[in-house]
């Protein structure tokens, strides 16, 4: 494999194959927590994708750099860094979004996909490859995220990115817009991806037999 | 991960003491830059919000409350505790007050600011600062406009009281949020609450000025 081709699917990985969310299942905090609209999932999705590819950048460059072990010390330090900045950054330049997000920003450090991507792979790439990484994983996390706070809010306010979309009539199914519609709709998203997936593995299994055969 | 070898004390020591201390850099620069901008984005809330409490206003004055009494604020911009402020019309005309009051919501405080007519002695306005309700039920506090309707004619004696969905007969009732009543409760909560704080302090300050 060149390393055009290695660039290519290290980035492409995160979007579906290794999906954060619905594969790795990393990062479900936020998943399940801010995902009540679109808007607010697009806006968290935005925000990690922010402190994780800061992270692997840094990480990545000063990786020979940093003893084995207080790594994952470091990294904290490095992401806890980048949490801060957007959290301050968003309140004195998109105060309304801050508002809709408020905690869950500081909590961005804790998102164990963020720390589970340097220690399993900024740490260990070189540059290029490991912002292909951060951002494919970011874009998959942000998938997930509008994913999920899309069907939740189509379903519990009758509406998609504000928009209302079945007019008065609609009577909203609010519970997908508490916290245990977030548990259902991942839930069933899951099983989803996981049948998904079952099919695929059997048919590359079949392939494989008749070739060798 | 190159290196093989374990890294001595000194070198652990070194790099944790190297990253905190260029984090720490980070930092302080971004909050110098950033202070500033919040607190101009909260006082800029603040100040569009007492003019929407108190309809028809244009200009207002602060007043700060100071050994139990209500004097003019003096000093930049706009206090930000312990304060109401007066809203004046365009020719100067005193229109109402609003007054700023916080107190625990569902989830976690909720500040608002509200419009007060002493002449009627009615609340003419409302409207949330900040508050953590939960998204879609307890934030109708803000985006129901029904619920906000509910404080443009209300009066405020003996007390504002909540009531459920569609009830509302006195003119000291609330319409409550179905759904949620605990966010609304709490609004009116915060509002008497101001009240109480308040309107003793307006009250004697108008008896001062009326007659000097």
């Amino acid at each position: 494999m060149d390393a055009q081709d290695k660039l290519y699917t290290e980035t492409m990985k995160g979007f579906w194959r290794e999906n954060p969310v619905f594969v790795q299942l990393l990062g479900l905090c936020p998943a399940l927590a801010v995902t009540n609209s679109a808007i607010n999932g697009l806006a968290m999705g935005g925000a990690t994708a922010f402190v994780l590819l800061g992270s692997s950048i840094l990480v990545s460059l000063f990786r020979n750099l940093i003893p084995k072990q207080v790594r994952i010390t470091s990294f904290i330090i490095i992401i806890a860094t980048f949490v801060t900045v957007a959290d301050l950054s968003l309140q004195a330049l998109l105060p309304a979004v801050h508002k809709e997000l408020g905690a869950f920003i500081a909590l961005i450090v804790v998102n164990c996909l963020i720390l589970g991507r340097q220690e399993a792979f900024a740490s260990r790439n070189r540059f290029p490859y490991a912002v292909g990484d951060a951002v494919g994983m970011a874009v998959g996390f942000t998938f997930a995220l509008v994913l999920v706070g899309g069907i939740r809010e189509v379903l519990g306010n009758g509406s998609l990115f504000g928009f209302s979309l079945f007019g008065e009539s609609f009577e909203p199914w609010v519970i997908m817009i508490l916290p245990p519609g977030g548990f259902l709709t991942l839930g069933v998203l899951l099983i989803i991806f996981a049948q998904v997936k079952k099919s695929r593995d059997k048919r590359s299994a079949l392939e494989a037999g008749k070739e060798a055969a | 991960m190159s290196s093989v070898k374990r890294a001595g004390p000194f070198r652990l020591i070194l790099t944790l003491a190297v990253a905190g201390f260029v984090s720490g850099l980070v930092l302080v620069t971004v909050y110098v830059r950033t202070a500033p901008l919040i607190l101009e984005n909260q006082k800029a809330a603040l100040e569009a919000a007492i003019f929407k409490v108190v309809p028809g206003s244009t200009t207002r004055k602060a007043f700060e409350v100071k050994d139990n009494k209500l004097v003019p604020f003096e000093g930049d911009g706009l206090p930000m505790e312990d304060a109401v402020f007066a809203a004046y019309d365009d020719n100067g005309v005193l229109l109402g007050y609003g007054i700023p009051s916080e107190g625990p919501g569902f989830q976690d405080t909720i500040s608002l600011i509200y419009g007060y007519n002493p002449e009627t002695r009615t609340i003419i306005g409302m409207e949330v600062l900040e508050s953590k309700e939960t998204p879609g039920l307890g934030d109708k506090i803000i985006k129901d406009q029904d619920f906000v309707d509910n404080f443009k004619a209300l009066a405020i004696e003996p007390e504002v009281v909540s009531v459920k969905t569609g009830t509302r007969e006195a003119a000291n009732e609330v319409d409550s949020i179905s759904g949620a009543t605990i966010s609304s409760k709490a609004v009116v909560k915060i509002i008497n609450a101001g009240n109480e704080k308040f309107l003793p302090l307006i009250a004697a300050a108008h008896e001062s000025e009326e007659q000097p």
